[in-house]
């Protein structure tokens, strides 16, 4: 067997073909954003490995959100193109979940029906929508009252609901934008888990900004390090750890490893100020 | 022993300590009985008026106009308020505009709708309307431009049309503040009406019954219509305040 070293240099993960066979389900090309008093990307590129889970980690502000919105095309760019399996976003079915999901669940319906609002606006007959819903339900072991509404959840569920919802699509690619950090530590954890085997089961491709660097490193397949603005790609770093991972995995000598150079260059960047 | 829940029983405490307060000032004759009869004087002219008195029909007079204005608002101040407020540019264009007539007395209108309409009902109403439209516009436009912006993303993202973020998601994401213009629109409708019931060649009413009353010197008479037309507008208030907590049950969660 190849060993090989968990590190890739920026330098060489820019080069798409250049990883161990890797599909990229997203190229970013000359991507180029302006906000009227800031340049958030200036010709920026990227792959996103096809049924990987991606972890994004950058300095606050640098512009994770808004990488991951104009990839759903929720903003518009100003330049460079973003495509998906080599064809334009717009057929491309995304699941997206949002941090503040008190904002982003609709409180007027309940839990199961934001979580067949998509399957509606995809105007399936509503057997259809039933047995989609219901199989998702059962392959995760959801054990919540899915027949109250969303104000009558805790936080973790609501944000379990807003997963749901993202996934009964069955998205071709899933972002999530720091899912957890609204949630207290223990409902972190938990929903860590519960992410990880929904990515086990699913094979999804995933997107994942979180703030949180262990958390990043111990989801990832792939840690993407940004630069301060203009963002760009400090680091592509690869964590190979066999799934599930477990709190065995966190003190693992691979894990510690990567996760202190991830530490290494997120402090260099920040420095350059 | 359970202690006794004495809560629920509070709001009447400040009714019972008005009464008192108004009986000991008849009793020790502080403020001149003509001007201020007994409460018993005064709550007998209010029963007799409601059942089978004159009272009680212009007390449906009055809660018939006000419905009726506050119908008539609603109906052209919610579409309008939608239109207004699901585009930022065209609200910022008219908001001067609806701004400066909601900042003007209503009252001040009555002499251009009299020459539009003449004496009778249909300037009363139409007054009370516009004032109530003007509210009632100003909070659905407000409502609809501050949706959460992220529903109307993770409704955009799951491929929701504008239409259909508009009717799924702005429209309710408005309910709450619409309901805020609906029950300030009905209190100043009945304000209006009052007014002009007392003022506009009136034959029935609340206002005119008021009116009336101080005329002939029936004090028993004018506090009963007060107290009415203060019912009158506490009941509409909680009526809307009861509509809202069906139909809005998300609000303030
Ligand atoms: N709509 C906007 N108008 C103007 N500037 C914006 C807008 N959205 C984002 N920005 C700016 O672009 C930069 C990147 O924002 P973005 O939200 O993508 O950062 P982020 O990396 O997600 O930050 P955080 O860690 O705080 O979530 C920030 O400096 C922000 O001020
Ligand atoms: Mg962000």
């Amino acid at each position: 067997m190849r060993r090989e070293s968990p590190v890739v240099r920026a330098q060489e993960a820019r080069v798409p073909t250049g990883n161990a066979g890797e599909v990229p389900a997203v190229t970013v090309r000359g991507l180029t954003k302006r906000f009227p008093d800031a340049v958030v990307y200036d010709r920026f590129d990227l792959d996103i490995p096809r049924g990987k889970l991606v972890s994004i980690f950058g300095p606050n502000g640098c512009g994770k959100s808004t990488l991951i919105n104009m990839i759903t095309g929720l903003i518009p760019i100003d330049a460079g193109e973003i495509l998906f399996d080599g064809k334009p976003l717009r057929d491309t079915k995304f699941g997206y979940v949002f941090q503040n999901y008190r904002e982003a669940l609709f409180p007027w319906l309940r839990a199961i029906d934001n979580i067949d609002y998509p399957l509606k606006l995809m105007k399936l007959p509503k057997a259809e929508r039933r047995t989609r819903t219901q199989r998702m339900v059962a392959s995760l072991g959801v054990k919540i009252d899915l027949n109250r509404y969303p104000y009558e959840l805790s936080g973790g569920q609501q944000q379990l609901v807003s997963v749901m919802r993202a996934l009964v699509v069955e998205p071709q690619i899933l972002f999530l934008d720091e899912p957890f950090s609204a949630l207290d530590y223990e409902m972190t954890l938990f929903m860590r888990d519960q992410l990880q085997r929904i990515f086990v089961e699913t094979g999804t491709t995933t997107v994942l900004v979180s703030h949180d660097l262990e958390e990043a490193v111990y989801l990832a397949d792939r840690i993407l390090l940004l630069s301060r603005r203009p963002a760009s790609i400090a680091d592509y770093v690869r964590y190979d750890a066999a799934r599930p991972r477990s709190d065995a995995t966190l003190s693992q000598h691979d894990f510690v490893r990567v996760k202190a150079h991830c530490l290494e260059v997120f402090q260099r960047e920040v420095r350059k100020g | 022993m359970k202690p006794i829940r004495l809560d629920p029983y509070l709001p009447i405490i400040g009714v019972l300590g008005l009464v008192a307060v108004w009986y000991l000032a008849v009793w020790y004759q502080i403020v001149d009985p003509v001007l201020l009869p007994s409460p018993v004087d005064t709550f007998r002219a209010l029963w007799n008026g409601i059942a089978g008195g004159r009272l009680g029909f212009d007390f449906m007079r009055t809660l018939e106009r006000t419905i009726l204005a506050t119908l008539i608002a609603a109906a052209i101040a919610i579409p309008l308020g939608i239109a207004l407020g699901s585009s930022e540019r065209v609200y910022r264009s008219v908001e001067f505009v609806v701004d400066f007539f909601r900042s003007t007395p209503a009252s001040a209108m009555f002499p251009l709708f009299l020459v539009l309409f003449g004496v009778g009902d249909k300037t009363k109403v139409s007054v009370a309307a516009f004032g109530a439209a003007l509210v009632i516009l100003f909070n659905v436009a407000y409502g609809v431009m501050n949706a959460r912006k992220t529903r109307l993303l993770a409704a955009k993202v799951m491929g929701a049309s504008r239409l259909r973020v508009l009717t799924d998601v702005m429209l309710l994401e408005s309910l709450p503040q619409t309901f805020v213009g609906l029950r300030n629109g009905v209190s100043l409708a009945l304000v209006i009406v009052v007014v002009a019931e007392m003022f506009i060649g009136s034959t029935d009413g609340l206002g005119q019954r008021v009116f009336e009353a101080q005329q002939l010197f029936a004090m028993p008479d004018m506090y009963a219509a007060i107290f009415a037309a203060g019912g009158l507008g506490y009941g509409l208030n909680l009526m809307f305040l009861l509509v809202e907590r069906q139909f809005v049950h998300w609000s303030g969660k």
